[in-house]
């Protein structure tokens, strides 16, 4: 069957009124908790797979496309608003829209974050569409080695390209892999970690592992450093553009979309880098330079789009290759996994009618986004307003009712804490969180898939570098791993483009290094209190990034 | 590290060196895990169950060693910042220990007092020490949502909640 003809299947699955209620469901929940803070699309999956148990999976999976779509707008109508980005995607539009925002163009900022929006998912999940099948293709012919090399290609990559500390992410990646070991080993039958507990034999739930992290850990450490002083919301009608605003959003968003997608299909994928690079293009090429840094209109619809298109390019691997790259992506497959379905390249085969309806429901899902935002975007500004101790009083309840409802024993909740306190520890030392649930998600995978190339090869590790594909993926792996290394080499030869030191270090991942960071304004009242790698790079820390690999540094400032 | 006042200068202000003994810790334990585990070597599974355990030991403890390498000479985890979090401030503990406290309450009273206690007390105590003075306000809101759920759950979705003490009026 052709990708149009299926599509439409999909499409009239996921348009019963059913399903389509399921959508409208998930793009309302969704924006909720994208615009409240310390909740995120991840966790709101998380939180749901328990109840969604009794839902079609089709259903659920809708639902699911909603939440995400509608958490990522979610979380630029607050850098907007508020000009504290929840997560680490919606930091640059928050550069920008928040300074419309104050010079009174908060209904326009708004309005190209939506539409910009609609677009930028709307081509992407047309991309998804036409390169998931052929990604399939691709990936039916690779064995055991090639898979085994991917998985550990996306696991390091997500750890050494995101977050501002390679170490520190290396080290939340060991703790999910202990997380994703205990309990009965899936081969032997062997009992590992479980302590002679019974109850740690299934191994640990990753709906308690996901929403101790996410939830507890966030609530804990919030409540840790609650803000006193009330929040300065700025108050905001009927987003609308008039001409002016049209005509300078519409290519930024085309360009945006361009840079978003592939960075979200990709193992390494996030949209840190994708919004970023779109900022630097649209000051480059902006007829209006002097209005970046006073809120121009560009800095605003080039980001979003990219921000969306690397959503929907993050489908591309998840569903094609059972390969999740962010964390809302790393919840759904444990979500496909818990309702039977196995994901990979088998998954268009065995359940083409689901993932076709999926993919139809993301269209779908933008489309409401749309529809349903525009309107009532002044109801969200209000939601922001929610007393603080009601809303995190609410995330633990929400979080323990969760967790609880999974097996109805009190004993998953004192892993609740247990792993809510490490969640805590590892907001207050900056470790990433990301590695941690992909650790947990994808560890048991990547053992299977280990033993059973080796199997194939009676032992033998070459056995490993039997396809091809494999090969070229530890050359990859190599090169991001000496990336600082080499990085290092260069600039020493080249002393001249030594400029801005510590900000030419801060991001091994951009590709065009030091002229990216020197560009980006210093944020001034971001910087001092959101922990973002980007505005720690523009404030040029000395010690927040590749220095903390341990490794010696001629910079380095030694304590006494 | 040679004299004493220079380590205990150094130690000053390190507590992300607790982090590096946690990672330590739990490396540790993995591999001790793993070595207690005994497989005899089977021709079908060649890599056993030992293999990953080691590897994921040995990047655990790896990481604690740099981390704490890392430490001592002054590198810095950065604290995570988002809408509601001021870093300007030290950690609050007199908020989270009351936090923790309600969260305790509900895992003891759970399968004893059933949901509809223990998610009150769960969220009165959570609102409560979270800074929240409507006591009466708070707790209409903790009964409606701990009844809400219960029905929501045990109608909507099958999940029959535990009833506890209220069991025969709910």
């Amino acid at each position: 069957m052709d990708v149009f003809s299926s599509l439409m299947d999909g499409f009239a699955t996921a348009l019963t009124p059913m399903n389509l209620l399921y959508a409208v469901i998930g793009v309302i929940l969704g924006s909720a908790v994208g615009v409240l803070p310390g909740l995120g699309p991840a966790m709101t999956i998380a939180l749901l797979l328990p109840v969604t148990y009794v839902l079609e999976p089709t259903s659920a999976f809708i639902m699911f496309a909603g939440i995400y779509y509608g958490g990522m707008y979610g979380g630029s109508t607050t850098s907007i608003l508020l000009n504290t980005p929840g997560e680490s995607s919606s930091v640059v539009t928050a550069i920008e829209g928040n300074k419309m925002a104050k010079a009174g163009r908060a209904a326009q900022a708004l309005a190209t974050a939506a539409i910009g929006s609609f677009v930028a998912g709307t081509i992407g999940t047309a991309l998804l569409a036409v390169f998931a099948p052929i990604v399939v293709e691709f990936a039916v012919s690779l064995g055991s080695p090639s898979y085994f090399a991917i998985m550990v290609l996306a696991l390091v990559a997500v750890t050494a390209v995101l977050g501002s500390s390679r170490l520190r992410g290396f080290a939340s990646l060991g703790l999910g892999l202990a997380i994703g070991l205990v309990g009965m080993d899936s081969v032997t039958g062997q009992r590992r970690l479980t302590f002679g507990q019974p109850l740690l034999a299934d191994g640990l739930d990753i709906v308690v592992v996901a929403v101790a992290i996410f939830a507890v850990g966030e609530a804990l450490w919030v409540a840790a450093h609650m803000r006193r002083t009330p929040l300065h919301v700025i108050p905001v009608g009927r987003p609308w553009m008039g001409k002016q605003d049209w005509k300078r959003s519409w290519k930024p968003w085309l360009r945006g979309t361009a840079f978003g997608f592939p960075f979200g299909a990709l193992p390494a994928g996030g949209a840190e880098i994708p919004t970023f690079l779109s900022y630097v293009t649209e000051k480059r090429l902006s007829k209006h330079p002097e209005e970046f840094g006073k809120g121009a209109i560009e800095g605003v619809a080039g980001p979003e789009a990219a921000n969306n298109a690397a959503a929907a390019g993050t489908m591309t691997p998840l569903l094609a290759l059972g390969l999740p790259t962010n964390a809302t992506a790393a919840v759904m497959l444990a979500a496909f996994v818990q309702f039977g379905i196995q994901p990979g390249p088998l998954l268009f085969a065995n359940e083409g009618p689901l993932v076709w309806a999926l993919i139809a429901s993301l269209f779908i899902g933008n489309f409401l986004l749309l529809l349903i935002n525009l309107p009532l975007a002044p109801m969200w500004a209000k939601i922001l307003q929610l007393p603080r101790p009601y809303l995190y009083a609410g995330i633990l309840f929400f979080a323990t009712l969760g967790a609880y409802s999974v097996n109805l024993q009190a004993f998953d909740l004192v892993l609740l804490l247990v792993l809510g306190a490490l969640g805590f520890m590892m907001r207050r030392f900056g470790l990433p969180v990301l590695p941690l649930i992909l650790g947990v998600i994808l560890g048991p995978r990547i053992e299977g898939q280990l033993r059973k190339s080796l199997q194939l090869s009676a032992g033998d590790p070459a056995g490993l570098l039997g396809e091809p594909i494999a090969v070229s993926i530890y050359i990859i792996l190599a090169l991001i791993l000496a990336w600082p290394l080499i990085f290092k080499l260069v600039r020493r030869n080249r002393p001249a483009a030594a400029g801005p030191v510590p900000a030419t270090e801060a991001a091994p991942a951009a590709p065009s290094g030091s002229s990216v960071h020197a560009d980006l304004p210093v944020h001034p009242d971001g910087a001092a209190h959101t922990g973002s790698s980007i505005h720690s790079q523009s404030s040029g820390k000395p010690d927040s990034n590749v220095q903390s690999d341990g490794s010696a540094h001629p910079d380095k400032k030694e304590t006494p | 590290m040679s004299s004493s006042p220079t380590l205990t200068s150094r130690l000053k202000g390190r507590s992300e060196l607790g982090v590096a003994l946690l990672l330590g810790a739990a490396g540790v334990l993995v591999l001790v895990d793993a070595i207690a585990l005994v497989t005899p070597y089977s021709q079908s599974d060649p890599v056993g169950p030992k293999t990953l355990p080691y590897i994921v030991s040995g990047l655990l403890l790896v990481c604690a060693v740099l981390l704490a390498i890392n430490v001592l000479r002054g590198g810095q985890g950065e604290a995570e910042g988002g809408e509601d979090v001021d870093l300007s401030h030290p950690a609050d503990w007199k908020t989270i220990l009351p936090l923790v406290g309600a969260f305790v309450a509900n895992i003891l009273l759970i399968d004893w007092a059933g949901w509809v206690v223990s998610g009150t007390v769960l969220f009165w105590g959570s609102a409560w020490a979270l800074g929240s003075r409507h006591y009466v306000r708070d707790g209409l809101i903790s009964v409606g949502l701990a009844v809400l759920t219960f029905y929501g759950f045990y109608l909507g979705l099958g999940i029959p909640l535990p009833a506890g003490l209220l069991e025969g009026i709910l």
